[in-house]
């Protein structure tokens, strides 16, 4: 009578069961890939958009593409890597590292954290609607075409037809909302979930530099909210905020936005120097020097990130004592990080330096971020910047920084980590084809690009004329793009083909002290099968030199 | 012996070095003749100009001696403390800190910013606080969506695109101040040569100015991104000795010239709506949505300094303006071939 069998599940039913299991997970660890996945896949879409874009500026008046395409190109551009490519990817690595590194088993909130990474998800994928909202593809279809600081009253309905503003509008709501949901998830993991031993004092620096870009997003991201609700109200609802011909003020919406846009800077460049300071030391075989000036460092810079905003808006019109108290505020963030450089000095300072590529990259970084941080203090000079300030000079320096310094400690993050998320190492001999090759084209390209803005190019012009002597410096600017893409090239093939056949990794292949360290690569669900008890800030340094451990001197 | 020849090649890539670096001198050397660009931030020749270069010049010494510095002191480190084929297998001398170096190279940097903040807000004032003075001349820039309106209060009259000013010598001080507003979104004003860069805002009134030392043009272009045209927003600033500048207002104070073999022409611009956005002095035309047109012929470009100012060139534009400056918003008006040539030879003659 008894009909029951058991029933082996088909092929097709476990794959769907797969994806169905990534869709509905809740586990930090897969959606921190989900995240690193996402963002990679829209930076390979922002890659091609520089790519058309550097074709056209090759040489003074190509038309190569029309200006309506040029304008949505560089809006999405600009979006897409702050808000889709480099926000995510930080998020990303965050999610996956700050609990194991503290020894926890999850985030706080484990449901918030799905929220939030599909909340930012559908943000970037809404962006991406507007493509298809109107008009010829070839022109850019109905994507905004405002910059990505979309200064009001361009953005009005007047100025701004169509439904590209708003596209724009609700995907960076949409996304902010999973920032926010991201943020208080850190907030809580770092400040509640340590495992037993890890007082503040004794968490990994890549934790407390989360824990401060974690508490910036909670300040920054509301204002820049409250801008899009404000906006969205004038062009829907007819309110009067941006409006000049209602007696509404377009410098409101500079504030607000840059308010918003001066922390992110912080927000995205502090998780690199997470990554630095976490693997610096371990390629330089010591302890990284100075961990309390580097927290104090780390959170001065974060507060005073808060007052700098206005440096953005020298040439608007500021009172002079208005601009000198920017000025000043911004020089001031030079100390702390400062700070931060001579502390790594001192790390690689008597050290053992192993150079694999995960320390060439931060190694370049270090060097990269340099020359950013000084072309910074000349933007910090306001007569300076009444020059600088929407050149290609400040096009150059912001690349620096966020290719030169984020994307370049990015890198170092992959291929110190993918042995972990994989449980395979990244091939040594194709990372360091790729970092060189890089190098050359991230050189080529931005360095090159600091000239034209010195002979007065602005940005965002789709061309320019002869006679103005930029045509051979932007030549330069778009053949370095041939390398940067090639380097990209060799990155996605290692990736794809250490996923399946790189060498086995084991638990800890760089010979490293974090917690991450002490499980599985890959970590199994919950990650630790009992939770570590720590005495210091290298838990497995302690373990490995019993003899000489680091709690008898911190 | 592979000692030796490493220290060959340091010495040939240290000649080569310096070669380099003596050719870029030489060719900066030469900018001065042949100057790189016209809108070149480093030549300026201007008060405003100079005042930001010498400040510049200043904070371009302290970075670069900082990057001399850091970078040694990095490239050092990377060399000196790689690890060694013949390894001993420890870990290095595990060093945690120093208080007495956070403390010194906390304190240096902000030495530093003191005086870089300080030489910084000095120059801010004495550019931004200049005072105007009575005899100054004064300009009303307005930025339209895409090209630019010159109203010349003292004198009551308007111009385009074409911003004309008297030249200022050490014994004749004559500085210009700028009124810069803005009809429809943000602009800003840059003659890199000149200033720096000012906004136009809506609802935001702004001041800069300019004391020219040469005559001659000075190029720049809007640079505040303001929509599809943006990038052909180009600028003209023609500097003038005292007497030509006289001359040029006296010119341009006077009504359009009405020249009765055009009269065709003239009708026509009215039938065709022109006269409803373009002013022509002495005539109905009043409009104040595109550029002034009364003296379109003293101008040597069209399309807010995009074209030389030629007959061919008139015509092309007038026949469709998009078509030749994507993103002009003066539309495409219809008229045939004949229609198109009285309209153009009636803005022919106003010189």
């Amino acid at each position: 009578m008894a009909t029951d069998s058991i029933t082996l599940p088909s092929p097709r039913a476990e794959s769907r069961s797969v994806v169905l299991d990534w869709l509905c997970t809740v586990d930090h660890k897969k959606i921190g890939i989900m995240y690193i996945v996402y963002a990679l896949i829209f930076l390979v879409i922002m890659g091609c958009e520089a790519i058309l874009m550097r074709i056209q500026l090759a040489r003074p008046e190509l038309h190569f593409m029309t200006a309506a395409a040029f304008n949505r190109l560089f809006t999405m551009h600009g979006t897409t890597g702050i808000f889709f490519v480099a926000m995510p990817i930080l998020i990303g690595f965050g999610n996956y590292l700050v609990p194991l590194m503290i020894g926890a088993r999850d985030m706080a909130f484990p449901r918030l954290n799905a929220f939030s990474f599909w909340m930012t998800a559908f943000g970037g994928i809404f962006l991406y609607a507007s493509f298809f909202a109107g008009g010829s593809l070839l022109q850019g279809g109905g994507a905004p075409a405002v910059g990505w600081f979309a200064y009001a009253p361009l953005t009005s309905p007047a100025f701004s037809p169509g439904h590209g503003t708003d596209f724009w509008i609700l995907s960076l709501l949409v996304a902010g909302v999973g920032s926010i949901g991201a943020a208080v998830n850190f907030v809580a993991t770092i400040l509640c979930m340590r495992c037993p031993g890890m007082t503040l004092g004794k968490m990994p620096l890549l934790a407390w530099m989360n824990l401060v870009t974690a508490g910036m997003i909670l300040v920054a991201i509301s204002p820049l909210t409250a801008a899009q609700l404000m906006l969205m109200a004038d062009r829907f609802l007819g309110s009067h905020f941006f409006d000049p011909a209602a007696g509404g003020q377009p410098v409101l919406w500079m504030h607000f936005f840059w308010i918003f846009g001066h922390p992110e800077v912080y927000i995205l460049v502090i998780p690199a120097f997470a990554f630095i300071s976490e693997i610096l030391p371990v390629f330089s075989r010591k302890a990284i020097f100075g961990y309390p000036a580097m927290v104090a460092a780390t959170t001065g810079i974060g507060f005073v990130s808060l007052g700098v905003w206005a440096h953005h808006m020298f040439a608007v019109g500021m009172p002079s004592y208005g601009n000198a108290f920017f000025v000043l505020t911004t020089m001031v963030v030079a100390v702390p990080t400062g700070i931060k450089i001579f502390n790594w000095l001192a790390t690689l300072w008597g050290g053992k330096i192993r150079f694999a590529t995960p320390m060439l990259f931060c190694l370049a970084f270090l060097f990269q971020f340099l020359i950013g941080g000084l072309t910074g203090i000349m933007l910090a000079t306001a007569p300076f910047d009444w020059q600088l300030t929407n050149s290609y000079f400040v096009v150059a320096h912001f690349h620096y920084i966020i290719v030169g310094g984020i994307l370049f400690g990015i890198f170092g993050a992959f291929y110190y980590w993918f042995p972990k998320m994989t449980g395979r190492m990244l091939s040594e001999k194709l990372g360091k084809w790729h970092f060189w090759i890089m190098v050359i084209g991230f050189h080529l390209t931005f360095d090159f690009m600091h000239v034209p803005g010195l002979l007065g190019m602005p940005r965002r012009i789709y061309t320019y004329q002869a006679g103005r002597g930029w045509g051979v410096w932007n030549m330069i600017t778009s053949i370095g793009v041939i390398f940067q893409v090639a380097a990209i090239l060799i990155f996605v093939y290692n990736m794809v083909h250490s996923y399946f056949k790189g060498a086995v990794a084991g638990n800890d292949p760089w010979d490293a002290w974090t917690l991450e360290w002490a499980t599985t690569s890959p970590p199994p669900d919950y990650n630790f099968s009992t939770v570590p008890t720590v005495r210091s800030r290298r838990p497995l340094w302690d373990i490995k030199h019993p003899e000489d451990p680091d709690w008898k001197y911190e | 012996m592979r000692k030796f020849r490493l220290r060959g090649w340091v010495r040939r890539a240290w000649r080569a070095g310096l070669l380099v670096l003596c050719s870029a001198t030489v060719s900066f050397a030469a900018a001065n003749t042949a100057p790189l660009s016209p809108t070149n931030i480093f030549a300026p020749d201007s008060t405003p100009a100079q005042s930001i270069f010498r400040i510049s010049a200043f904070v371009l010494e302290i970075t670069g001696a900082i990057f001399v510095v850091v970078f040694s002191l990095l490239a050092y480190a990377v060399i000196k403390f790689r690890e060694r084929k013949d390894d001993d297998g420890f870990e290095p001398p595990q060093v945690y800190g120093s208080n007495q170096m956070e403390l010194a190279w906390t304190v240096l940097p902000v030495l530093i910013v003191v005086v870089l903040f300080l030489s910084t807000a000095q120059v801010i004032h004495r550019v931004q606080d200049a005072r105007e003075p009575a005899d100054a001349v004064q300009v009303t820039a307005v930025g339209h969506q895409f090209w630019w309106a010159y109203e010349y209060p003292q004198y009551k009259f308007s111009t385009a695109n074409e911003l004309h000013v008297p030249v200022s010598t050490a014994q004749a001080d004559q500085p210009t101040f700028l009124k810069l507003l803005s009809a429809d979104v943000d602009h800003s004003f840059w003659v890199p040569r000149l200033a720096g860069k000012t906004d136009l805002i809506p609802n935001h009134p702004n001041t800069t100015w300019i004391d020219p030392h040469q005559p001659g043009i000075y190029l720049g272009q809007c640079a505040q991104f303001c929509g599809t045209a943006h990038a052909n927003m180009l600028l003209r600033v023609y500097v003038q000795t005292p007497s030509d500048f006289q001359r040029w207002v006296h010119q341009q104070e006077q009504p359009a010239v009405n020249d009765p073999s055009v009269a065709i022409g003239r009708t026509l611009f009215i039938a065709k709506a022109c006269f409803a956005c373009h002013t022509v002095r002495g005539t109905i035309a009043a409009g104040k949505v595109g550029p002034d047109l009364t003296h379109l012929m003293s101008r040597d470009t069209i399309a807010s300094g995009m074209l030389p100012n030629t007959p061919e060139n008139l015509r092309k534009w007038i026949q469709n303006p998009p078509a030749v400056k994507e993103g002009a918003l003066m539309p495409k008006v219809d008229m045939t071939d004949e229609q198109l040539t009285q309209i153009t030879a009636y803005l022919e003659t106003l010189k």
